[in-house]
């Protein structure tokens, strides 16, 4: 399709001039209605033109928005400081690796026993193309990325309900419910029942594109043939030499077993901006990006600083930390402005002075629960016995679904998988269940999707994010009513304090939301200061 | 206090609240079934909460649970990070938790919260959920 206007100058060369004439916010809205604009709103790191004169900024937390902050503002000529509870850097960003501990809320501590070099992501694991922001900073950082597997045709979706309980094939299920759907349509159109809807002009088009998606034979039928075979599968596949003939595959599942399934749900799982390929994970871990991040702030950023207390009063702010082990030891900091992108579960409880319409929207938002569980087998058998090479398999089992690695495809030796993903519910109960249980009814639910899981278990690992001691909880679950009645308090300046991060976001429970959410606020942040 | 006098103090306490104690009995269960399989994911299996860079406050030995509705509408509402169970949870299944951690975890409160009373403070559903 052509991008030249009728005047001959591309809709490009049009915004340009637009945007050239009236800066940015113009071009933006130019873009919009013309359909051009991308999902995330970042546009490059942020640019904080003018001199804060020696202005001092302490970041609570060194999660990503924070260390975006920190990073940009030393960069624009900020004195900065990071305070942050754990003794690592990234917070949500983090992956556990073999030899790592996790000490849970309640005590229970997981010693990962997993081979080197394999991991598990518990929060984040992957990087939607459009979201520029985190990808810019992780290319930035020289942070590697790969492609992340969002759909995998050869990958199983599975429903206890349903085909004896057999997982079944992504692109069988896909495929053949393509097939039927298409089938009918034609029929009716076919029929000339769509006669009010569909001119007679695009009648053949409709017809031919049918065939085409449904995967119809000449006569629109969905029927064991080389048009089904090719995307569903063959009974037996073309090979070479004597025995070369192929065998078209014959089972296809008939419309009304797949519509009582359900499994046709799964079909449009992927089909969302953020799940559209390519989308990434960092070689490594996600955790690769706050490690990075960490190294590049190492001066400023302080460890195992719990913060309890952020005053502030007409000269600047007053930060209070303690030892995290002990509770103990009081500390207090100064600075002239705090940007705090502490989880609203924990900052709803530390001592604020701030405007009463701040803190209400602080107290407002519930955490989601979720739970990501780590299982390590001895061998890749489902590459090596059922040929799935990363993506997903779905199912109505409470593990929700098993992740298959994306990366080391046909390495010999260990591999990790993600034996189960919850939220809700079911993320509440194995939340409930002590780490050991969690992994074990991961493995019992899982054999029935994989038979090799009993033979092949080796280890595994399991975080609740409830029982996260620093989050408490996976992300602000904002509802329609409560952005109405609180965002925007939540986004304020208020004198000396402002908040960033995910829950500062209409992007919650992606990191591209902390980005554009620090970013923002050091922009409006660094004007207060400038026009001080 | 030695072991016989204990024993003997216990022993009393549940034949004097044996009567209450059977009526409430699948209530009890109920409450525990909930308790063990959600509450307990925050406020830990003891009931003691737990504490890292925010809190989870302990259900144990705890004065404010003295007002049944306190807790009653700390699950329907939710509180700051806690969640509301309003939707998840059915209005049986929240007055047997309430019950359950009114009369265990060193908590004696014997007055009981009924179904109809949790039913009477649950919000109406949105119009987008009844279609
Ligand atoms: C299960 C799960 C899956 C996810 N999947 C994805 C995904 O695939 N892709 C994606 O992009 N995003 C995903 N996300 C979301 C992403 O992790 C977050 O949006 C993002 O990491 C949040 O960054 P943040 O800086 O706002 O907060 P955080 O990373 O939580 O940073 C806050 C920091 O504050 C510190 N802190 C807390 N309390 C105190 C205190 N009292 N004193 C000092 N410091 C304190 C914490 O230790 C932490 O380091 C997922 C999240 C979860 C939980």
């Amino acid at each position: 399709m052509s991008d030249k206007a009728s005047t001959g100058i591309s809709r490009r060369e049009l915004l340009m001039m637009i945007g050239a004439m009236a800066g940015s916010a113009t071009s933006y809205n130019a873009m919009a209605s013309m359909g051009l604009v991308e999902e995330s709103r970042f546009n490059g790191p942020p640019k904080l033109d003018g001199d804060p004169k020696g202005a001092s900024v302490l970041i609570l937390g060194a999660g990503i928005a924070g260390m975006v902050a920190a990073m940009e503002l030393r960069n624009a000529g900020y004195k900065v400081k990071v305070l942050e509870y754990n003794s690592r850097a990234g917070g949500r960003n983090w992956s556990i690796r073999g030899g790592d501990v996790y000490t849970e809320l309640g005590g229970a501590t997981q010693h990962c026993e997993f081979d080197k070099g394999l991991y598990i992501n518990p929060g984040p694991w992957r990087l939607p193309y459009n979201h520029h922001g985190i990808l810019d900073y992780a290319r930035r950082l020289g942070v590697r990325v790969e492609p992340f597997q969002q759909l995998n045709f050869n990958a199983y979706v599975h429903s206890t309900q349903a085909f004896g309980g057999k997982p079944q094939r992504y692109r069988e299920i896909q495929t053949d419910y393509l097939g039927h759907v298409s089938e009918l349509l034609s029929k009716v159109t076919q029929q000339g029942k769509l006669n009010e809807m569909v001119s007679k002009e695009d009648e053949a088009s409709l017809l031919d594109s049918l065939r085409r998606i449904g995967a119809l034979d000449r006569r629109y039928r969905y029927v064991p043939g080389r048009e089904s075979s090719n995307r569903r599968g063959f009974q037996k596949p073309p090979g070479g030499g004597l025995d070369a003939r192929p065998i078209y595959s014959k089972d296809l599942t008939g419309l009304s077993e797949i519509l009582k399934s359900g499994l046709w749900r799964s079909i449009g799982a992927g089909w969302s901006t953020e799940f559209q390929s390519t989308i990434f994970e960092p070689v490594g871990g996600m955790g690769k990006i706050g490690e990075a991040f960490g190294r590049e702030l190492a001066d400023l950023i302080e460890y195992e600083r719990k913060v309890v207390k952020v005053h502030q009063n007409r000269k600047g702010v007053e930060v209070t930390y303690v030892d995290p082990k002990t509770d103990g030891n009081p500390r207090t900091v100064t600075a002239d402005y705090c940007l705090c992108t502490i989880p609203l579960s924990v900052l709803s409880q530390i001592d604020l002075n701030i405007n009463p319409k701040m803190q209400a929207a602080i107290n407002a938002v519930p955490y989601a629960a979720a739970i990501k569980i780590g299982l390590q087998f001895k061998r890749r058998f489902w590459e090596q016995d059922e040929h799935i090479y990363g993506g997903i398999s779905y199912t109505d089992l409470p593990i929700g679904s098993i992740g298959y690695p994306n990366t080391d495809y046909f390495q010999p030796g260990k591999g990790v998988l993600l034996g189960g993903y919850m939220f809700g519910p079911n993320a509440m109960k194995f939340t409930a269940m002590p780490p050991e249980e969690r992994v074990k009814k991961a493995v019992e639910y899982g054999a029935q999707i994989h038979a090799q899981y009993p033979q092949e278990f080796d280890n595994g690992v399991a975080v609740g994010w409830h029982r996260v001691p620093w989050t408490l909880g996976c992300f602000g679950t904002w509802t329609d009513e409560l952005r109405a009645q609180h965002y925007d308090d939540l986004c304020q300046i208020d004198h000396r304090f402002l908040v960033a991060g995910e829950h500062a976001s209409y992007i919650p429970g992606w990191q591209e939301g902390a980005v554009t959410s620090a970013i923002d606020a050091i922009t409006r942040l660094h004007h207060k200061v400038i026009n001080a | 206090m030695n072991k016989m006098k204990m024993q003997g103090v216990v022993a009393a306490v549940l034949l004097s609240t044996s009567a209450v104690a059977m009526a409430a009995e699948p209530d009890a269960a109920e409450g525990k079934k909930v308790y063990t399989t959600i509450c307990q994911g925050c406020h830990m299996p003891d009931a003691k909460g737990a504490v890292g860079a925010g809190r989870y406050p302990a259900l144990a030995n705890n004065p404010k649970l003295a007002a049944k509705q306190y807790p009653m509408m700390m699950i329907v509402n939710g509180s700051r990070a806690m969640p509301s169970f309003a939707r998840m949870l059915a209005p049986d299944e929240i007055a047997a938790a309430v019950n359950y951690v009114r009369t265990h975890f060193g908590n004696h409160y014997p007055d009981v919260l009924t179904t109809a009373e949790v039913k009477a403070v649950l919000p109406q559903k949105s119009d987008y959920e009844r279609h």
